[in-house]
C-alpha cells in the first residue's frame, strides 16, 4: 500500500491526433516502465484497429514510478482515454478515477472541438488541469496563439502551460514534475470500510473477467469477500494487481490506488461499470456516485453475406459485447437480407469499429443497412413508441406525430473555411445557436437533427473545410418533425432494408436518387423490373430495369459440356447470395452498394 | 431423333490436334505451340486411343468424324487418313459419313491433300472480312486471303462452312450488316457466327483487366445477334443453333450429335467424350498436356484423365444445356429415355411456367424448346430452369 501523498492519478485529454498516445509512450519510457526491447509505439493501444487507425478506443491504464526532484518516489497512475466523441462516456469514466488531467493541445493546430469537449468533461469532474502544448518541434508551432485560444475558447489559465515535444522528448521531464507538484494527491482512509469504484471490466482469455478499480477508502486484498453494491452479489477476490504496464500482481490495493482485480466472476455483465465494490463483512454505508449509462444512439442491421454465417455472427456479437457494454443487439429478419441482427452503437465510429472487428477478428462478410436514429412515435391512441428500424414504422394513419433526436454540435474552424461549414449545417436542417471568433478561428454552435449527422456529416465537414474543421456534439432532446417513411419497391415488393425515414420535403429527391442508383446496381434479368419509391401508398419516383438483351455462351466447343455444367453449379452457389423478389433475383451486393450513402 | 430399335446405336468421333503455329489472343482451347512434333508417334498414339474407345463401344454405326484443335490442318495427311481408316473398320462406317476438319485460310495449299486423305467437310476460320478486325484478332491472314481460301475450299470439299466473330469492341450494326451480306453471298450451306467472348486466361482477358479492351455488353451484342438471325433466315440459312446457321437439311451432323446428346468418343489431348455403356453414361476427358497424354497413351493405350459416371440429374442437366441451344428443342421422349424421369422431375416447373409466360420457352406434349428470344438469353434461362 502506498502513502497517499506519493500517489498522483491523472488522465490525458486531447483532440484526436494531438499526440496523446505518443506522450503516454514517452512518459512510460522515461520512467522505465518498459525495457527498450519491450517497447513498441502506441504502447497503450492494444487492439489492432487502435494501432492501425491511430485511435484509442478503450481506456487504458498504466502505473509509473517517478523519482521527483524532491528525491521522493511517486506512483503516477496514467489513464489513457479515447479522444473520439463516440467514446466520451469512457472518458468520463476514466476521469472519475483521477484527481488531475493533462490537457494536451497540438501547438500548431490549436484548440479543436474535442479539446473543448474533453476539457469540459475534466472541469465538470472537478479535476486539476495542466495544459500541455505538444509538437513544439514543428516549425508551424505557435504556442502563444494556442495559449490565447485555451484562455479565450475554453476559459482556462494557460500562463503555466508546459511546452513539449512528445516526439523528441523535450519537456517531458517538466510534465512529470508538474504532475507531482501541481496535481493534488488523492484523499482516502485505509481504515474505513472498503469503497472501490468499478471503472471498467473486460474479459481476458487468461485471467477471465478482469475489473479495473479505483480504491477510495479501505483496502482490497486477495481472499477478501467483496460485494457489488448495486446487485448485492458476493465474490472472492482471487488476485489484485497493477498495469506496469504489463499486468503485475500486488498484495493489496489501498486508497488512491488504481489497479485490477480478478474474482470468481463468470460474466462481464456481473461487473457493472460504475458500481461500487465494498467488503461483504464490513460494507460501506453508501455507494459512490456511479456513471450515467451510455445509450446507443445509432442503429443499423448487420446481416451475413452468407446465410450460413448467421450462427457465427451471433457468437461474434456476443463475444464483442463482453468487452463493450455500450453495444446492444437483437435478432432481425429482413426479406431482402435474410436473418441478421439490429445493433445499437454510440455513434458512427463505434459502428465502423464493430463492423471492422467482426470482419477482421471473426472473418465475417457483412451487409450493413443504413444507420438510423431512434425515433419516438406518438400514436393517435396516446401511446408512445420507440422506433429503431424504419421498416417497423406503424401505419401512418395511427401516427399522431414523429419526433427525432437533435444534437448540439460545436464546430471549430478557421474563419477562411467558415462559409462552407455554415452552408453544410444549413443543408442539414441546422439552426445556428452561436457564432464566436478567437483570432482567425471561429466557433459555431448548431442544433442539428442527429439523423442528418449519422451518415456522412463528418466526411463532408472535413471536405468543405479542407480538413481544418473539428466537430463534437452532445444529445439535445427530441423534437417533432415532418417525417415520412420512404419505401423502395423492387418488382412491386417493398425492400425492407432500404426503407428510410426522411423529412417530407426531401422524400422526392431521395426517392429518385435511390431508384436511379438501384437501376444501375441491379443486373439485367430475364424480365423487366420496375423500381419504385413510395410514401405510404403514393408512388413518388420510378425507374425500370429493362430485360437483358443477350446472354448466351457462344460456343460449346468439342462437346465440352462439363465446363458449362460446372458453370451452372457455380451459379447455384452464387444463388445463395441472391434474394428473391417475386420472380426476380437480386444479388445482395446490389443492396450493399445501394446502402452506401452519398449525396450526389 | 431416337434411332429405331433395329438400327445399331450411333457414335461420333472427335479428334483433338492440340498444336498451333501461334496462340490467338481470344482462344482458350487446349492449344500448344511446339517447334517440332513427332508425327509418327502421334499417329500411333491417336490410333491406340481410338482402339481403346472402340473396344468399349463395339458394333456402333459411325456417323461422323471431326478433326478439331488446335490447328488440325497441321496434321500429316497420312495421320488423318489412318485415323479415318481405323475408325471405319473398328466401327461400322456409315456410307454418308461426315468427316470434317477445321482449317485456317493460310492452309490453302493443304486443302487438296486433306480432301485426298478423306476430309469431306471443311470449316474455315475466316473470322472477319475486315483487315483491321483480323489484325485485332491476331490472325495471320488478311481478308483477301480468306476470300481466296473460301473459293478454293468450295472447289475441293463437298461441304464448306466458315466462322465469323462478331461483337468486337465498338462494332457498328452497319458494318456488321455489310460483313454479313458478304458472308451470305459466299456461304452455300453452312455458316457459324460467334460472339467474341473474353475467356479467362487469354490475352484479351489480360487486356480487359487492364482496361485496354472493352468487350461488347449484352446490350450491344443483342442487336448484332438479332441482325444475324434476321439476315441469315432471309438468305435461307436460318440459325438452327445459337451460333450455327445452315440450309435446312444441311446442318453439321457432327455438331448435332453434341447438341442432341448423342454418343461421341473424344481422342487426343483434352478431348471430351460421352459414351453410353449399357445403363451407364460416362463423361470422359483426356489429359490436357500433349506430352503427358502422349506418354500415357504409349504406356497404357489411352490418356484418360477422368471418366465420370453421370447420374440421372447430371444427364438431364447436360441434355438441357445442349438441346435448348437448338431451334428444334428436345423431344420429351428423349429426356425420358436418358433420365428415366419425367420433365417435372428434372426441371423446376414453376420456372418453366414463368419462362413460357415470358415467351422464352415453348412446351407441348412432344417437345420442350427455347424460343428465339429464349435462345438469345439461354444462359439465364438455364440458370432459372436448373440452378
Ligand atoms: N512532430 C511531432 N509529431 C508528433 C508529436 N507527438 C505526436 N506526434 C505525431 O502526431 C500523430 C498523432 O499522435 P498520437 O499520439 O497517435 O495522437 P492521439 O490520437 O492523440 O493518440 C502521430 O503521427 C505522431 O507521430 C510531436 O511532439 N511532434
Ligand atoms: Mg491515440
Amino acid at each position: 500500500m502506498t502513502d497517499l501523498a506519493h500517489i498522483r492519478n491523472f488522465s490525458i485529454v486531447a483532440h484526436i491526433d494531438h499526440g496523446k498516445s505518443t506522450l503516454a509512450d514517452r512518459l512510460i519510457q522515461s520512467t522505465g516502465g518498459v525495457t527498450a526491447r519491450e517497447f513498441r509505439d502506441q504502447m497503450l493501444d492494444s487492439m489492432d484497429i487502435e494501432r492501425e487507425r491511430g485511435i484509442t478506443i478503450k481506456a487504458q491504464t498504466v502505473r509509473l514510478h517517478y523519482t521527483a526532484r524532491d528525491g521522493k518516489t511517486y506512483i503516477l497512475n496514467l489513464m489513457d482515454t479515447p479522444g473520439h466523441v463516440d467514446f466520451s462516456y469512457e472518458v468520463s469514466r476514466s476521469l472519475s478515477a483521477c484527481e488531475g488531467a493533462i490537457l494536451l493541445v497540438d501547438a500548431s493546430q490549436g484548440v479543436e472541438a474535442q479539446t473543448l469537449a474533453n476539457a469540459y468533461l475534466a472541469i465538470d469532474a472537478g479535476l486539476e488541469i495542466v495544459p500541455v502544448l505538444n509538437k513544439i518541434d514543428l516549425p508551424s508551432a505557435d504556442p502563444d496563439r494556442v495559449k490565447r485560444e485555451i484562455e479565450e475558447v475554453i476559459g482556462l489559465d494557460a500562463a503555466n502551460s508546459i511546452l513539449v515535444s512528445a516526439k523528441t522528448g523535450e519537456g517531458i521531464a517538466d510534465v512529470l514534475e508538474a504532475l507531482v507538484t501541481r496535481l493534488p494527491p488523492p484523499a482516502g482512509d485505509a481504515t474505513l470500510p472498503l469503497k472501490a469504484l468499478l471503472v471498467d471490466s473486460w474479459y481476458d482469455a487468461y485471467l477471465g473477467v478482469v475489473a479495473l478499480v479505483r480504491v477510495k477508502d479501505g483496502v482490497l486484498k486477495r481472499g477478501m469477500r467483496v460485494r457489488m453494491m448495486s446487485t448485492g452479489a458476493v465474490h472472492e477476490i482471487e488476485s489484485t494487481g497493477v498495469f506496469a504496464p504489463k499486468p503485475t500482481n500486488v498484495d493489496e490495493l489501498g486508497p488512491g490506488e488504481i489497479g485490477f482485480v480478478t474474482a470468481s466472476i463468470k460474466k462481464v455483465a456481473d461487473c457493472k461499470v460504475g458500481d461500487t465494490i465494498t467488503e461483504d463483512r464490513r460494507p460501506a454505508a453508501e455507494a459512490l456516485p456511479g456513471f450515467r449509462p451510455s445509450l446507443p444512439v445509432v442503429f443499423c442491421g448487420l446481416f451475413p453475406m452468407d446465410a450460413a454465417d448467421y450462427g457465427r455472427l451471433r457468437e461474434s456479437l456476443e463475444k464483442l459485447s463482453l468487452n463493450d457494454a455500450s453495444f446492444a443487439f437483437e435478432a432481425e429478419t429482413s426479406a431482402a437480407l435474410g436473418f441478421g441482427y439490429r445493433c445499437g452503437f454510440l455513434g458512427l465510429l463505434h459502428l465502423e469499429i464493430i463492423q471492422e472487428r467482426l470482419r477482421r477478428e471473426f472473418n465475417l462478410d457483412l451487409i450493413t443497412t443504413a444507420p438510423s436514429v431512434i425515433y419516438r412515435i406518438q400514436m393517435t391512441d396516446g401511446a408512445l413508441e420507440e422506433l429503431h428500424n424504419p421498416a417497423d414504422m406503424p401505419d401512418p394513419a395511427r401516427i399522431a406525430a414523429i419526433e427525432e433526436p437533435w444534437i448540439k454540435a460545436t464546430i471549430l474552424v478557421p474563419a477562411a473555411h467558415l462559409g462552407g461549414v455554415l452552408g453544410l449545417c444549413t443543408d442539414r436542417r441546422g439552426e445556428q445557436v452561436e457564432l464566436t471568433f478567437s483570432g482567425d478561428r471561429a466557433m459555431a454552435i448548431y442544433r442539428l437533427p442527429l439523423n442528418e449527422v449519422v451518415y456522412d456529416f463528418h466526411d463532408r465537414l472535413k471536405s468543405v473545410s479542407r480538413g481544418y474543421a473539428s466537430f463534437d456534439y452532445q444529445m439535445d432532446g427530441y423534437r417533432a418533425g415532418k417525417l415520412v417513411k420512404l419505401q423502395i419497391m423492387v418488382n412491386a415488393e417493398p425492400v425492407d432494408a432500404l426503407a428510410t425515414i426522411v423529412p417530407e420535403e426531401r422524400a422526392y429527391q431521395r426517392g429518385r436518387q435511390m431508384c436511379g442508383r438501384l437501376k444501375d446496381l441491379i443486373p439485367r434479368q430475364l424480365f423487366m423490373i420496375p423500381i419504385q419509391a413510395a410514401i405510404g401508398g403514393r408512388i413518388i419516383a420510378r425507374e425500370s430495369i429493362s430485360a437483358m438483351r443477350k446472354d448466351v455462351t457462344a460456343k460449346c466447343y468439342g462437346g465440352d459440356i462439363s465446363r458449362k455444367r460446372k458453370l451452372l453449379d457455380r451459379q447455384k452457389e452464387g444463388k445463395k447470395k441472391m434474394r428473391q423478389f417475386g420472380k426476380v433475383e437480386i444479388p445482395q451486393t446490389a443492396f450493399l452498394e445501394a446502402l452506401k450513402f452519398d449525396e450526389d | 431423333m431416337s434411332a429405331a430399335l433395329t438400327d445399331p446405336p450411333e457414335i461420333a468421333l472427335y479428334v483433338h490436334w492440340p498444336f498451333c503455329r501461334a496462340r490467338c489472343p481470344y482462344c482458350d482451347f487446349n492449344v500448344h505451340v511446339r517447334r517440332t512434333v513427332d508425327h509418327d508417334a502421334w499417329r500411333r498414339a491417336l490410333l491406340a486411343e481410338l482402339d481403346h474407345f472402340a473396344a468399349r463401344t463395339p458394333g456402333r454405326r459411325l456417323t461422323s468424324i471431326f478433326f478439331g484443335g488446335g490447328t488440325p490442318s497441321l496434321m500429316a495427311p497420312a495421320t488423318i487418313a489412318a485415323v479415318i481408316e481405323r475408325a471405319s473398320t473398328r466401327w461400322q462406317g456409315a456410307p454418308d459419313i461426315e468427316i470434317g476438319l477445321e482449317a485456317n485460310p493460310n492452309d490453302r495449299a493443304a486443302f487438296r491433300p486433306l480432301a485426298e486423305a478423306g476430309i469431306n467437310r471443311l470449316s474455315l476460320g475466316v473470322q472477319s472480312f475486315d483487315d483491321r478486325v483480323l489484325r485485332f484478332l491476331g490472325r495471320d491472314h488478311d481478308a483477301n486471303e480468306a476470300r481466296e481460301a473460301l473459293d478454293q475450299a468450295f472447289a475441293v470439299f463437298s461441304t464448306v462452312s466458315f466462322d465469323l466473330i462478331y461483337a468486337w469492341p465498338e462494332q457498328s450494326e452497319e458494318s456488321w450488316r455489310a460483313e454479313l451480306a458478304e458472308a451470305l453471298t459466299r456461304a452455300r450451306d453452312q455458316l457459324s457466327l460467334y460472339q467474341l467472348t473474353i475467356e479467362p486466361g487469354t490475352v484479351f482477358d489480360a487486356l480487359r483487366r487492364r482496361g485496354a479492351l472493352r468487350p461488347a455488353s449484352g446490350d450491344a451484342a443483342g442487336p448484332l445477334y438479332e441482325i444475324a438471325q434476321d439476315m441469315t433466315a432471309a438468305s435461307g440459312l436460318p440459325g438452327y443453333e445459337i451460333s450455327n446457321h445452315a440450309r435446312p437439311g444441311r446442318e453439321c451432323r457432327h455438331n448435332l450429335v453434341y447438341w442432341r446428346y448423342g454418343d461421341y468418343a473424344g481422342i487426343g489431348p483434352g478431348a471430351h467424350g460421352r459414351l453410353t455403356e449399357g445403363e451407364i453414361k460416362r463423361a470422359t476427358r483426356q489429359l490436357r498436356s500433349p506430352e503427358r497424354w502422349l506418354a500415357a497413351t504409349q504406356a497404357e493405350g489411352h490418356g484418360t484423365a477422368e471418366s465420370e459416371n453421370l447420374g440421372a440429374a447430371a444427364r438431364a442437366q447436360e441434355m438441357l444445356i445442349m438441346g435448348l441451344r437448338l431451334a428444334e428443342g428436345i423431344a420429351r421422349a428423349d429426356i425420358r429415355r436418358e433420365t428415366k424421369s419425367e420433365l417435372g422431375e428434372v426441371v423446376n416447373m414453376d420456372a418453366v411456367a414463368e419462362l413460357i409466360e415470358a415467351g422464352l420457352l415453348a412446351l407441348d406434349a412432344e417437345r420442350i424448346g427455347a424460343t428465339a428470344a429464349g435462345r438469345q438469353r439461354l444462359d439465364a434461362v438455364l440458370e432459372r430452369l436448373l440452378a
